[in-house]
């Protein structure tokens, strides 16, 4: 989520690629020479959207620099992608629906208060709570009792917090057993609740946060991570030192970490050229193309694979109901070169997508959508002739503030080409206007859909997509079989089997098609000459405990 | 010439109100919804939407929102834009620097772009003339992203002159290389404007007399011609340091510079009304003045012209 | 009007005695501007462009939106010579059958700014008082509204659907330019006016009786006109840039259009791997402006009453 919402953040100001990025080896370390400690690392960085209160922080901006402040229950392994316990000792279930979380004893928020299970449970009630409105609140719905924290309907059908206030304030699936154990209920089974534990919104909040609302820690955020927060200089930087009473696993070797806002990545790449700024997570699209980055920037480069999947999504029958033909669908998948697009347009950023699942969370399966996501021309007219054609323009939708433009149009041609039926990629001026014909049900036509996983579970790219009614699910997709598989999975106690049932409701996309898939992401990065021992995370983030200076 | 002025300046009311009140409209009929794209791909939490629209006063019909609004501004308070920050501190913040960046660039095209033009007008058709159209003609085909993006990439990183991008501080010397970029294109229109006018006016009666009854040429031109052929100019640049103010929107973004033109932008996709009216306020005053400015010039440059 | 005025005035104009044939402002043009090699050469680029504007088919046995990626991005060869640009397009191709929604973009938006420009401008100058404080707060009041705010509004108000005809379009790209583009060529004018009006040739004619439109049409608008020539000329290419920005923000010219602007915005990002891509519809939109700069620069001279 957070990726694609800083595509409009900065791509709005940008003509540069952001959740384009580099091709090539998905191998962890840029460079293996052993660095120092202390000094000052300079990070690209970008206009924070709100304040830093982490269930209200859900783009890059913003949540990179808490990342680097705050601790929490687990950490996601920067190689694998796998949750590693941080703050957790221990996180124990036995039927997927009470967890109980243990914590190690001696984590200290930056103000000197100690980490303590309260801490976790306040946050959470506070973050869930109807009349504190956030935006991350969803990531508590599994919790029991999350649907009594809604502000009740008022005349307008809109939350009331005033004449119909939350039966109540706090989650009833939150206990405090003793200072370092707590116990989480769900409402349904939740195999993968562990892994969505490292996400922003769960990190624990120290007691002044409450003081006044989070209104100071807004401005100043108090967590226990490795880095503590100093100070933000409006359109200028972000200032983080190094937190001298860190005592978990995973310190910086920085003693400061400054993220220099820039509103273009083309700059910032300039100045990683001149040695102005020592780290840079999205390399322009100038100089992706024909790899110019690698002569700009000589083996201070990489490309790694992301959480960040990318699809052209059909119509809600509703609003267009001119797509719903299965064959129709699967000829348009089959008439598209992703291959040829990806070498000639996106710079060999991306990764033709054989299904539905990113390749870097666990349980991801190759080829769920077979022979439908290969070019072939002759299968494509068949399955075209077999629906019967399409009569009129097909259009393909995209936000222009984001860099959309040329693969689109690419796509358009190569379903032209492939089947002798007009197609139109269709600018819309603005992702928010974008989103708004999307999410109300108006959108006609194909149009382009991006998701960044928000935790890296298998779970993340199916159930908010595709299940029955789910958040993101932007083609008004409704499987039962696909629905029934999905808690099936949940509820399972082995996470092998999860992933079974999570594979064979993927396997369920491929003859429905609800979105047509097209690629896999890749970050490419670069560093200036000062730094050494760069890597990089599944979320396309800098692995701020390996970087060090020369 | 008092009253002149003194009227001029009561005009400026309802020309701030007028304007600002159309820009507020404006920003609030843009299609989508500032809360659409605010949760990615996908729809935010009703309660968050709940609350974000009371913070915002969103619910009221927008003549009411703008009354509030003008309000506050007459208080001194400029509002919150939706990313909670205060708009006045922004401004306080981004208008020196792009006053600094605009002054640099007017300076430039000014000060090149008469001395080009009078030496294309007293050497019409000659050498220099045609040096003057095809530089001219190269300024403008080339867009000035790519006039700003080679420039920076030879003295930023090629040659190390000066730092690719522009600090927070945002000096003088470092808007110096930025300022030029920004003044080529209307450094075009200075060139062409001054040298036609000079070639017109050298063929004006006075300047037949006035070399008749002996004078030199060089202190014809000096003296009548120039100064009566500024007259356009004059109007060109007023206009221009206006238009340079709220709109070095690809200068600034190629050397990253915290100006007022992307601050506009942002508003604008952010469907951020408070903070598009507030820049765009200060923008309108400014224009008023330089107007008033470019006025009174011509009553100077040409006393024939009254304000009376 | 009668035709004492006209002989007074010719002789406060200083026209040449030819008592024998009454010559009007054009055919006297016309004897100057048949003379002039620059206006035979500026006239022959300019129908040229039209031609390939009108049938780009004469030019080129190409289709413009046949696109061959595996060849995207390929260097200009014998076989192509433009070379080929990111999804495959031949360039040269494109470039012929970019020039009709170019020049039309560029000269009708032109032509609207500089007539709406002239208009308010005259007018406001020419009477002055309320008349001329009203029109020009109104135009302050359009400068100030931000390109990018104006341009989203308009196009989303009348959106472009997949049945556009190609010249609405084109027209409503037309429109939005010229909408947010007058104010500075109306400010132009009346700063020209104010100049001019003092003069003893409209003085006297307005003494003798001539009604506004002819003393405006005969003497203002002749003696007024070379700045805005000059602006206009230079905008010309200013608007065939600026559709690109359009286009760029998804609001300008789309399917089926095809324009220099957009081949030159979208050739940008790969100035460095593939500048073929970029120096073609460059080279087209220069000579386009430089045959309307010299034509301006003809025409202007020829109606210069000074001249004579």
């Amino acid at each position: 989520m957070r990726g694609t919402t800083r595509t409009v953040a900065v791509a709005v100001m940008s003509a540069a690629a952001l959740l384009a990025a580099g091709c090539g080896s998905g191998s962890g370390s840029g460079s293996t020479t052993a660095g120092k400690d202390g000094g000052e690392i300079t990070i690209h960085g970008c206009t924070p959207e709100n304040p830093f209160v982490p269930a209200n922080t859900n783009e890059t901006c913003g949540g990179n620099v808490l990342d680097a402040v705050l601790a929490k229950l687990v950490h996601y392994n920067p190689d694998t992608a796998a949750p590693e316990n941080d703050i957790a000792d221990a996180i124990e279930t036995k039927d997927n629906q009470t967890f109980t979380i243990k914590l190690k004893k001696g984590y200290k928020f930056q103000d000197g208060t100690e980490v303590k299970a309260h801490n976790f449970v306040d946050a959470w009630n506070w973050n869930r709570d109807g009349k504190n409105g956030t935006l991350n609140s969803y990531f508590f719905d599994p919790i029991e009792g999350s649907a009594d924290m809604d502000c009740g309907p008022g005349a307008d059908k809109k939350p009331d917090c005033t004449a119909h206030p939350a039966k109540a304030s706090k989650l009833s699936g939150l206990k405090v057993v003793d200072d370092y154990t707590f116990t989480i209920k769900t409402t349904e089974k939740v195999s993968n609740l562990p892994v969505r534990l490292g996400y922003t919104a769960f990190a624990p909040l120290p007691d002044s946060f409450f003081a006044d609302g989070g209104k100071s820690f807004g401005t100043k955020p108090i967590g226990a991570g490795p880095y503590t927060f100093e100070k933000y200089d409006q359109g200028s930087q972000i200032a983080l030192v190094k937190n001298k009473d860190y005592s978990g696993k995973f310190p910086g070797h920085a003693d400061k970490l400054t993220f220099k806002i820039y509103t273009d990545t083309e700059a910032a790449y300039k100045d990683v050229q001149a040695g102005q700024l020592d780290l840079l997570d999205s390399i322009p699209t100038s100089a992706l193309a024909g790899d110019k980055y690698k002569t700009d920037l000589p083996d201070r480069n990489l490309n790694k694979p992301v959480g960040v999947f990318q699809s052209i999504a059909f119509p809600k029958a509703t609003a267009d109901p001119t797509y719903q033909n299965k064959d129709l669908r699967h000829a348009l998948s089959m008439a598209i070169d992703r291959d040829t697009i990806i070498k000639q347009v996106l710079n060999n950023t991306k990764k033709p997508a054989t299904g539905w699942v990113s390749p870097v969370v666990d349980g991801y399966k190759a080829g769920a959508c077979g022979d439908y996501c290969k070019y072939d021309k002759a299968k494509a007219k068949e399955a075209f002739t077999k629906a019967g054609g399409y009569n009129g323009t097909i259009t393909l939708s995209y936000n222009a503030n984001g860099d959309h433009k040329a693969w689109t149009e690419a796509v358009c041609n190569s379903i032209k080409d492939a089947l002798g039926v007009t197609c139109v990629a269709t600018p819309i001026a603005e992702f928010s206007d974008f989103r708004k014909q999307i999410n109300s049900g108006t959108m006609k036509g194909m149009f382009r859909t991006g998701w960044q996983m928000d935790y890296p579970s298998i779970e993340n790219f199916l159930a908010p997509l595709y299940g029955t009614g789910a958040g993101s699910n932007d083609s008004g997709y409704s499987n039962p079989d696909f629905d029934k598989k999905l808690t099936e999975a949940a509820a399972a106690t082995d996470p092998a089997t999860a992933n079974k049932d999570y594979q064979d409701a993927e396997a369920l996309l491929a003859a429905d098609m609800p979105v047509i898939p097209m690629w896999y992401s890749t970050a490419t990065v670069g560093w200036s000459d000062k730094v050494t021992n760069v890597k990089v995370t599944p979320f396309g983030t800098f692995d701020l405990s390996a970087v060090s200076l020369k | 010439m008092g009253t002149y002025i003194v009227r001029r300046l009561l005009q400026m009311i309802p020309v701030v109100i007028g304007a600002t009140f159309i820009i507020f409209v404006m920003v609030f009929a843009l299609p989508g919804d500032p809360l659409a794209g605010k949760c990615g791909e996908r729809p935010c939490p009703a309660a968050y939407v709940q609350k974000f629209t009371e913070e915002h006063n969103l619910n009221d019909p927008v003549p009411i929102r703008y009354v509030k609004y003008m309000g506050a501004i007459a208080k001194g308070d400029f509002g919150t834009t939706y990313q909670g920050q205060k708009v006045s501190d922004e401004l306080l913040r981004r208008y020196p620097i792009t006053v600094r960046l605009s002054v640099i660039a007017i300076v430039f095209e000014l000060v090149l772009g008469v001395v080009a033009g009078v030496l294309a007008g007293i050497r019409r058709g000659k050498f220099i003339d045609n040096l003057v159209l095809v530089s001219t003609l190269v300024i403008i085909a080339i867009p000035t992203f790519v006039i700003g993006s080679v420039s920076q990439t030879l003295f930023g990183i090629k040659l190390g002159w000066v730092k690719p991008t522009v600090s927070s501080a945002a000096t003088w010397s470092e808007l110096m290389l930025p300022g030029m970029v920004l003044g080529a294109i209307s450094l075009a229109y200075v060139a062409r404007l001054t040298r036609t006018n000079l070639v017109e006016n050298l063929r004006a009666d006075y300047v037949r007399t006035a070399i008749a009854k002996g004078l030199t040429r060089r202190r014809t031109i000096g003296l009548h011609t120039l100064r009566n052929s500024l007259i356009p100019v004059v109007t060109f640049v007023g206009a221009d340091f206006g238009a340079l103010l709220g709109g070095a929107i690809i200068t600034e973004r190629i050397f990253n510079i915290q100006g007022v033109g992307g601050y506009i932008v942002r508003g604008i996709t952010a469907h951020d009304g408070v903070a598009v009216v507030g820049a765009v306020t200060i923008l309108v005053l400014v224009y008023l003045f330089m107007n008033l400015i470019v006025d009174l010039l011509y009553g100077v440059l040409d006393p024939r012209i009254s304000h009376d | 009007m009668t035709d004492n005025v006209r002989t007074v005035v010719e002789t406060t104009e200083k026209e040449p005695a030819d008592k024998d044939v009454p010559r009007s402002l054009f055919s006297d043009a016309w004897r100057e501007l048949k003379h002039r090699p620059m206006f035979w050469i500026s006239l022959g680029m300019i129908l040229f462009f039209v031609v390939m504007a009108a049938v780009p088919s004469l030019f080129t046995r190409g289709d413009p939106t046949e696109a061959i990626l595996k060849l995207g991005s390929t260097p200009p060869s014998s076989s192509q010579w433009f070379g080929r640009d990111l999804q495959g397009y031949d360039i040269y191709t494109r470039t012929i059958y970019g020039a009709r929604a170019s020049i039309l973009v560029g000269v009708f938006a032109t032509l609207l700014t500089s007539a709406i420009g002239v208009v308010i401008g005259v007018i406001a100058a020419f009477y002055g008082g309320i008349l001329d404080t009203i029109m020009m707060r109104i135009t302050d009041i359009f400068f100030a509204i931000p390109f990018l705010l104006g341009g989203i509004l308009f196009m989303s108000s009348f959106p472009n659907t997949k049945d556009s005809t190609y010249f609405a379009v084109v027209g409503k790209v037309v429109l939005v330019l010229s909408i947010l583009g007058w104010p500075s060529i109306a400010r132009l004018m009346r700063g020209s006016v104010l100049q001019v009006k003092p003069n003893d040739y409209v003085q006297a004619a307005r003494a003798l009786g001539a009604s506004p439109w002819r003393v405006i049409r005969s003497h203002i608008l002749p003696n007024a006109w070379a700045p805005v020539i000059v602006v206009s000329m230079i905008n010309l290419g200013a608007f065939i840039s600026a559709e690109a920005s359009l286009s760029f923000l998804g609001i300008g010219l789309t399917y089926p259009a095809i324009s220099w602007g957009v081949a030159i915005s979208d050739a940008l990002t790969y100035i460095r791997t593939a500048p073929w891509m970029l120096l073609f519809p460059s080279l087209f939109l220069s000579l386009a402006v430089l045959a309307f700069i010299m034509l301006g620069d003809v025409i202007r001279d020829a109606f210069d009453p000074k001249t004579r």
